[in-house]
């Protein structure tokens, strides 16, 4: 009886989205009468940070400050459709439908500027600090606070703009079954150092080295947070968690956090994360999504690290020591 | 049934109210007075997410009875903040990214001021220790061990 040292590695393609109904998620921008401009969603923000996000692919297409911007999330009811916050889809297709809505948006500001301006909207620029210019005379400008008074009070007009992003919907071939799911796909490798005692058939997890492909981070912090988070959920899942441990039999599945268990604090690997950005061709400023494939790499990868060190496959989700031990037992009575 | 009088200090004010007796802290808290800081994640003493402060000891204010906290000194995550600046283990939470849905976060800002408030020059396993009785599920913990540690080394310097 001893402690197993191995190391396994796993890698994964993870579509952002998936193919549901053509996957749409639709925005709407409108500007106050002082010129902040507000976003509205049904997708909800979960504490992944989409609300942030949203504010700066809102307020870099429109060419405001982030700031300028506040995002509404607050009513399926009443806001424009999403399909939802699932699939690693929100940034990609909310953003997607985000930029749509604000170019409208923007294009109705700089018309009323223009008007303002006694110029033609197309030799106008946004200065990106709340200001419109002309282009190559940038001291003739009008603020983007005048422009909406302008436009609410002067000219009638409503500076907004309505996005959506839907994909084909793509149907299975009768042949083959070939269909295509997504069109943007985030990859993920990582590699993964376990101890298991074939004794106990506990395992521990001591370095885990994940590098993902995101293409671009619009908020580079909150990936990493995201990515963090993930890595970990990502182990949990691989070792501790499940509702039906003896799948289809109901019995025996945690019902509180004594019997539903998840690392703690004191459970952690060595956790080492690598971003490489590969700008996506369709997705908002080439942003894929980091979301939901973060947490999938690490389980083939302790899967494999176990097998490495032990011996034996584990096919069955967690791999707890129950299954383990047994493994151990059939591996030795062959 | 009669009403039972409960009267304690909540971050450093006077509460009084009229409860039903078996009523836990975390209910008095949150609908009678009106603090929803404490968040109610498993009503069971299992996930840590309504960590309150009495008298200086952590406890659960899920497994607390109200009446049985007279006279005590009460205190909550939404007591931490003075005139509008923020306590350091509240900014270093933020500046760390150790939130997200946010749930958990007030039982970490408490677990970690009652660690801090008697062990102010932390190691990671005492951080690691203090927090091993609050859940996460969004953040993986490190960035939260990491904040405590970052809040123990901003008070440290602000005290020399």
């Amino acid at each position: 009886m001893a402690i197993r040292r191995g190391r396994g590695v796993a890698a994964i393609n993870y579509p952002t989205g998936m193919n549901l109904g053509g996957d749409p998620t639709q925005a709407l921008v409108h500007s106050t009468p002082t010129g902040n401009f507000m976003v509205t969603l049904s997708s909800v923000d979960l504490g992944q940070g989409m609300k942030q996000i949203m504010a700066q692919i809102c307020a870099e297409t429109i060419g405001v400050p982030t700031d300028r911007v506040v995002v509404d999330t607050a009513d399926t009811d009443t806001g424009p459709h999403c399909m939802g916050t699932f699939a690693s889809r929100g940034t990609h297709r909310a953003g997607n439908a985000v930029i749509q809505a604000a170019r409208e948006a923007r294009q109705v500001m700089l018309e009323v500027a223009a008007e303002e301006l006694e110029v033609n909207a197309s030799d106008l620029e946004t200065d990106g600090q709340g200001n419109i210019l002309v282009k190559g005379a940038p001291q003739r400008s009008i603020s983007i606070f005048d422009v909406a008074l302008s436009a609410h009070f002067k000219r009638g007009r409503s500076i907004s703009g309505r996005g959506m992003f839907l994909i084909p919907r793509s149907y299975p071939e009768k042949e083959t079954g070939a269909m295509k799911p997504s069109t943007c796909y985030a990859h993920a490798c990582t590699v993964a150092e376990v101890e298991v005692d074939d004794e106990t058939g506990e395992v521990t997890v001591l370095t885990v080295k994940n590098v993902f492909e995101i293409g671009r981070a619009l908020n580079p912090k909150m990936v990493e947070q995201q990515l963090v988070g993930g890595s970990w959920m990502g182990i949990s899942h691989a070792l501790y968690e499940t509702t039906e441990p003896y799948y289809p039999d109901r019995d025996h599945g945690g019902t509180d956090f004594n019997q539903y268990l998840m690392p703690g604090p004191g459970d952690l690997a060595q956790t080492e994360i690598i971003v490489l950005e590969r700008p996506s061709a369709d997705g908002p400023f080439g942003a894929k999504g980091p979301g939901e494939m973060c947490a999938n790499p690490q389980i083939p990868a302790v899967a494999n690290a176990v097998f490495d060190a032990v011996g034996v496959r584990i096919d069955t989700l967690p791999i707890t020591p129950e299954r383990i031990l047994r493994a151990l037992k059939a591996q030795a009575s062959n | 049934m009669a009403k039972i009088p409960v009267q304690f200090t909540l971050n450093g004010a006077e509460k009084a109210e009229f409860i039903d007796g078996g009523t836990t802290l975390l209910n008095a808290l949150r609908d009678k007075i009106g603090d929803t800081s404490p968040k109610g994640g498993c009503h069971q003493g299992t996930c840590g997410a309504c960590s309150v402060i009495i008298d200086g000891e952590l406890r659960l204010s899920c497994l607390t009875l109200a009446e049985t906290c007279n006279g005590a000194a009460i205190t909550t995550t939404s007591g931490l903040s003075q005139d509008g600046v923020l306590h350091p283990l509240q900014r270093a939470f933020l500046d760390a990214f150790a939130t997200q849905c946010g749930f958990c976060t007030p039982g970490m800002i408490m677990a970690a001021k009652v660690l801090l408030d008697h062990t102010p020059d932390p190691s990671r396993d005492d951080v690691v220790e203090a927090l091993s009785g609050n859940v996460c599920r969004c953040t993986g913990y490190e960035p939260i061990i990491q904040a405590v540690l970052t809040a123990a080394r901003s008070n440290s310097q602000n005290a020399a």
